[in-house]
């Protein structure tokens, strides 16, 4: 545990030296109405911000703790979908937010998500996946979500990690962003 | 396109540094991280640059850039992100799914950011917007309109303004919005004009909610903008623009406006002039608010003013003394602006009122040696105009002086006036065509030799002393004339002309140069030319024409060589030359080429040769007039003098005609009646023209069949009619018998508009059956709701009651055609022929008489013969075809008047066929 901390502190310590001379550049995708938007603004300004179907992107630069992410929200609706691979370029991570609520689009969340990691510009980039509104009754754990996405075993050229998350209360942002940083120290 | 190559000489390296795969190479710079402003907005600026320029890039190159672009949104830097701006609204014309920046753009138009933003996102937004997503952004647009921030206001009006074509019924909602931008209050009630130092307020205010104190502006050009929208959404209505222009007008003074910015009073006043223009109820409303205007503190408001009551129609000397009076004084201004303003006015207004115009002839002379040459010209085209005779001398050397430091187009406005002078002063012909011969030697485009050849043509034609010089002139121009078409009319009026001359001989010698020398067009020109003096009775004329004539049968062009064997002909054969050379009447053009196209256009009539017999004929003259008839084209291209002149003449009735044959070969149900024998020229009203319904009728004649075509326009603009017919009744024994009727489903105030037919079928097709019919519009009415558009499912039936419809034989069955009369009128001696009299006792004089009877049978008067020359006895000549192959008719009019017992009428007609006979005697009789 000590280790753990220590290694943390130092990633972070290194990144924000790396930091100054480069953004942190995190493109936040998944389908629409995930909540992609509501965790951008909750991550910037800690509020719930009320939204409407972005056509196009949200950009905001997040300051998270002593790092700036630049946070790229693309739109989900899947007319704008296409568009997503013109923003590919110089990512350091993923965040991919999935509706966990959302039983009938599980599949084609996943068909996006695994198109979208098969990209060669994105080869190596970590993902981290938030399973959003954990407090939906009947959301799926992110374990189940996890299972179905069926990363384990196959996705072995990056890091990644599935979590549970609630952007209307803050639940989960937190930890996730901390996880990311130390993906993308690595 | 010249204005980049010449950059591009100058500034060698710049031409590579600003190429087109130079940039795109760059474009990486987009991608960078992190953003470096400075680099990205100094791209961004090149390819603005290169786009300014009229460099093309491709839709891949354009979307490439465009994405390239929409990833500097993450950078707040403001230059960075104008610069962006701009480049959006440009790249959007080219690059494909724009659609992308749309959540970008609107998160810069929110209230809470930067207002440095804010109206470069508004106007961004309407160049990529979908007008299904304007309801979606109307909020946003509303408030922004009614901003205190002037940048913000005009952005969102300007925007709404583009936007309206798209998406009227959203954009009209904000009315109330641009209302009240145009009243200004907000940027007025912070920062009144009247304090000095108002524009120095900076800091004054702290309420703004982003902190920002808006910049107050001293411009007001919101309001310009305000008005502009406001206009847009009502120019429909000229009711509400009428109230508009009462209201934003400030009374009869025009102190109490709202409006303090000029561009918006001078767009009031045009708007002003046009409802004056289109409403003569409102004329002198309007006049009383122009006038106050010719007191306002800004040149351009008097100006305006004062142009909008010269170009008014039927203005009075009295009206427009005032104007002129602000125009003169503008005359003697120090800016060279109002100085070109003021004389171009006054040089229109010189053709319709030189008198009022005089009174500035003292300032106009100073400025006849002006060294802007456009003032000059102006000025001198106006004392032209107004000038007396003995000033013209004078005038014409000072323009010589200066006719070649001007431009062509203004050359063309110097000869027009010397043109129209012409007219006036026939006795200075001389100096005249000395000045025209002379600049027509000098270096010129066709433009302008066109208009100096016009007026040498017009000299001739009008001043007869003067047209042996002129046409020697003329025949020394062709000599070295470089404009093919011009030589042409020259060498047609040598042709027609030269003959009637003293000494024809002596153009010969020039139009044979000619045949020697052109190309091909001139030449066969010149052969037709030389045959018109091969006609004239001068045998050794005659000979000579011959052997030139005789030479062109070796041309080497088709044309040239069959003139010459065609004419060669007719100078052996005298009869033939009165037929084809000599003969003063000529096909009706319009009616000639409709048959010829329906002709062509029909399988089966190739089997008969064509049918000339039926087309109408008109005198020379009036194949003239319909030439001179200015075409659409020209009434638009025209420049201001003709502005003003009253709208374009109505298409002839032969134009008409060939119209509605295409219009009615659309409709199936007519298709098997045939050609159409016989449209009326032009459609009766059957309503007042103001009724919300409004009904007009054009009756078309086929060979067995009659069919009325309604045109009927719906103009409620709530209401929606379905169903829409019209129902007729023919007197008793029309010998006619109904088919069908062809009605409308819905009409609505943007459809109309729409046609009804109703068909009948002619029970003896040989007799011409004349009838009346009652009529009456049925139709089902229904409401439209205003928030959907679409009609009400409950609609309650309606009639209306039309004028009677008449089926008579002038304009129905007959045609009026141009004839020889005396010579036809021997010949068809021996056609049928009756003669009857009739007692007109009602009719007043004999010139009453006339007039009623060419109405009645529709026929060309020939000869003068329709002006009642005698009050006691005239004769009157009149010549038609029966339409359908009908042949002509001619009817001699021999009319007698005695007070108390009216006119008596003695009618002769002479036919080709014995039911036209009878058909003028029953007109006249019936």
């Amino acid at each position: 545990m000590g280790l753990s901390v220590s290694s943390l502190w130092g990633s972070l310590t290194s990144l924000v030296a790396w930091g100054k001379d480069k953004d942190v550049r995190i493109l936040m995708l998944g389908l629409d109405s995930a909540g992609k938007t509501t965790i951008l603004y909750r991550l910037q300004i800690g509020e719930v911000v009320s939204t409407i179907p972005t056509i196009g992107f949200n950009v905001e630069t997040v300051q998270y703790k002593t790092i700036k992410f630049q946070v790229w929200d693309l739109g989900g609706q899947s007319s704008i979908r296409p568009y997503w691979r013109c923003y590919f370029p110089n990512t350091s991570a993923i965040i991919y937010v999935i509706d966990s609520s959302d039983h009938a689009r599980m599949q084609t969340s996943r068909e996006e998500l695994l198109t979208m990691l098969s990209e060669e510009e994105l080869t190596g980039v970590p993902l981290l996946v938030f399973c959003n509104k954990q407090d939906v009754v009947g959301a799926l754990k992110p374990e189940e979500i996890s299972e179905q996405l069926g990363l384990a075993g196959g996705e072995k050229s990056r890091e990644w990690s599935v979590r549970g998350s609630c952007a209307l209360k803050g639940e989960g942002l937190e930890e996730g962003l901390d996880w990311l940083v130390n993906a993308i120290q690595k | 396109m010249s204005l980049a190559s010449k950059k591009e000489e100058e500034l060698g390296l710049s031409s590579y540094y600003n190429n087109k795969t130079t940039i795109l190479q760059e474009a990486r710079v987009f991608n960078e991280s992190p953003i470096s402003p400075r680099k990205c907005r100094a791209l961004l600026t090149r390819i603005v640059y290169l786009l300014y320029i009229g460099e093309n890039f491709g839709t891949q190159e354009a979307t490439t850039l465009f994405f390239g672009t929409t990833k500097l949104f993450q950078h707040k830097d403001s230059a960075l992100r104008q610069m962006v701006y701009l480049a959006i609204k440009e790249l959007a014309l080219t690059a494909e799914d724009v659609i992308m920046v749309t959540s970008s753009i609107m998160k810069d138009m929110q209230p809470n950011s930067e207002v440095i933003y804010r109206p470069n996102a508004i106007r961004a937004l309407c160049r990529i917007i979908d007008p299904s997503m304007v309801q979606g952004v109307e909020r946003f647009f509303k408030a922004a309109i009614v901003d205190r921030t002037p940048s913000i206001s005009s952005a969102a009006l300007v925007s709404s303004y583009h936007l309206f074509p798209a998406a009227k019924d959203v954009v009209k909602r904000w009315v109330n919005e641009a209302q009240e931008a145009v009243n200004a209050k907000s940027s007025t009630g912070l920062f009144s004009v009247s304090s000095g130092g108002s524009y120095l307020g900076f800091g004054s205010s702290s309420t703004s909610n982003s902190g920002y104190s808006p910049m107050p502006s001293t411009s007001f050009v919101t309001q310009y903008h305000a008005l502009g929208l406001l206009y847009l959404i009502r120019r429909q209505d000229r009711m509400a623009v009428t109230k508009m222009i009462q209201q934003l007008g400030g009374g009869k003074s025009g102190a109490g406006t709202v409006l303090k910015n000029p561009m918006a009073l001078c767009m009031l006043i045009r708007y002003a002039a046009k409802v004056m223009e289109e409403d003569p109820n409102v004329q002198k409303q309007m006049f009383d608010i122009l006038e106050g205007w010719l007191r306002h503190k800004s040149d351009m408001v008097n100006f305006e003013a004062a142009r909008a009551i010269c170009e008014m129609k039927g203005a009075t000397a009295g009206q427009l003394t005032r104007s002129i009076a602000v125009l003169q004084l503008f005359l003697s201004s120090p800016k060279a602006t109002l100085k070109f303003a003021a004389t171009r006015t006054l040089a229109a207004l010189a053709l319709t009122h030189p008198a009022s115009v005089a009174t500035c002839n003292v300032d106009l002379e100073n400025l006849i040696s002006d060294s802007n040459r456009s003032v000059a010209t102006y000025a001198i085209t106006t004392l032209l105009k107004t000038g007396n005779e003995a000033s013209v001398d004078r005038l014409m050397k000072q323009i010589t002086g200066f006719m070649s430091e001007i431009s062509d187009e203004f050359k063309v406005i110097i000869v027009d006036a010397i043109r129209s002078l012409c007219l006036k002063f026939p006795t200075k012909h001389v100096a005249m065509l000395g000045f025209l011969s002379g600049v027509l030697r000098d270096e010129g485009g066709y433009d302008f030799k066109r208009a100096v050849v016009e007026a040498i043509f017009d000299m001739i034609k009008f001043i007869g002393d003067s047209k042996e010089q002129a046409l020697s002139h003329l025949c020394e121009f062709i000599e070295d004339c470089e404009f093919t078409k011009l030589s042409v009319r020259i060498l047609h009026l040598l042709g027609l002309e030269g003959p009637k001359a003293l000494h024809p001989a002596k153009y010969i010698r020039f139009i044979y140069n000619r045949v020697v020398l052109e190309n091909a067009t001139v030449r066969a020109a010149a052969v037709s030319s030389l045959a018109k003096f091969g006609v004239i009775d001068d045998v050794k004329l005659q000979k000579s024409i011959s052997v030139l004539l005789n030479r062109c049968l070796d041309d080497v062009d088709d044309e040239v060589r069959d003139r010459a064997a065609l004419y060669l002909r007719v100078i052996r054969e005298p009869p033939l030359a009165v037929t084809y050379v000599k003969d003063d009447s000529t096909y009706s053009l319009a009616a000639l080429e409709a048959k010829l196209v329906a002709y062509v256009n029909n399988p089966e009539a190739s089997a008969q040769p064509f049918d000339t017999s039926s087309i109408p004929k008109v005198s020379r003259q009036q194949a003239a007039q319909e030439v001179t008839r200015p075409s659409s084209l020209d009434t638009i291209g025209a420049p201001l003098a003709q502005k003003s002149s009253p709208t374009p003449p109505p298409p002839s009735a032969e134009e008409t005609r060939s119209s509605y044959a295409s219009q009615i070969a659309e409709v199936p149900e007519l298709a098997s009646y045939g050609p159409v024998l016989n449209s009326s020229a032009k459609p009766t009203q059957l309503t007042e023209s103001e009724t919300e319904y409004q009904v007009s009728c054009v009756k078309h004649i086929f060979r067995e069949h009659v069919v009325f075509q309604f045109n009927i326009s719906n103009t409620l603009p709530d209401t929606v009619l379905e169903q829409v017919s019209v129902i007729m009744q023919p007197s008793a024994d029309s010998g006619l018998t109904e088919d069908f009727i062809i009605p409308i489903p819905t009409l609505s105030p943007a459809t109309s508009p729409g046609i009804v037919y109703v068909s009948f079928t002619r029970d003896a097709p040989e007799v011409y059956a004349m009838a009346s019919f009652q009529c009456l519009l049925k139709f089902i009415s229904k409401e439209v709701d205003p928030g959907t558009g679409e009609p009400e499912e409950e609609g309650y039936e309606d009639e209306y009651q039309l004028e009677e419809v008449e089926l008579s034989a002038g304009g129905d069955y007959i045609v009026p055609s141009y004839a020889n009369f005396s010579a036809d009128w021997d010949r068809m001696r021996g056609a049928s022929a009756a003669t009857e009299t009739f007692a007109l006792s009602a009719m007043e004089s004999i010139q009453a008489a006339c007039d009623s009877i060419i109405e009645i049978l529709g026929m060309e008067a020939l000869g003068g013969s329709q002006t009642a020359t005698s009050t006691t006895v005239h004769t009157m000549q009149l010549s038609g075809l029966l339409t359908g192959g009908g042949g002509k008719i001619l009817v001699r009019c021999r009319m007698t008047f005695a007070r108390g017992q009216g006119v008596t009428l003695e009618v002769g007609v002479r036919a080709e066929k014995p039911e036209a006979c009878d058909l003028v005697l029953s007109a006249i009789g019936g």
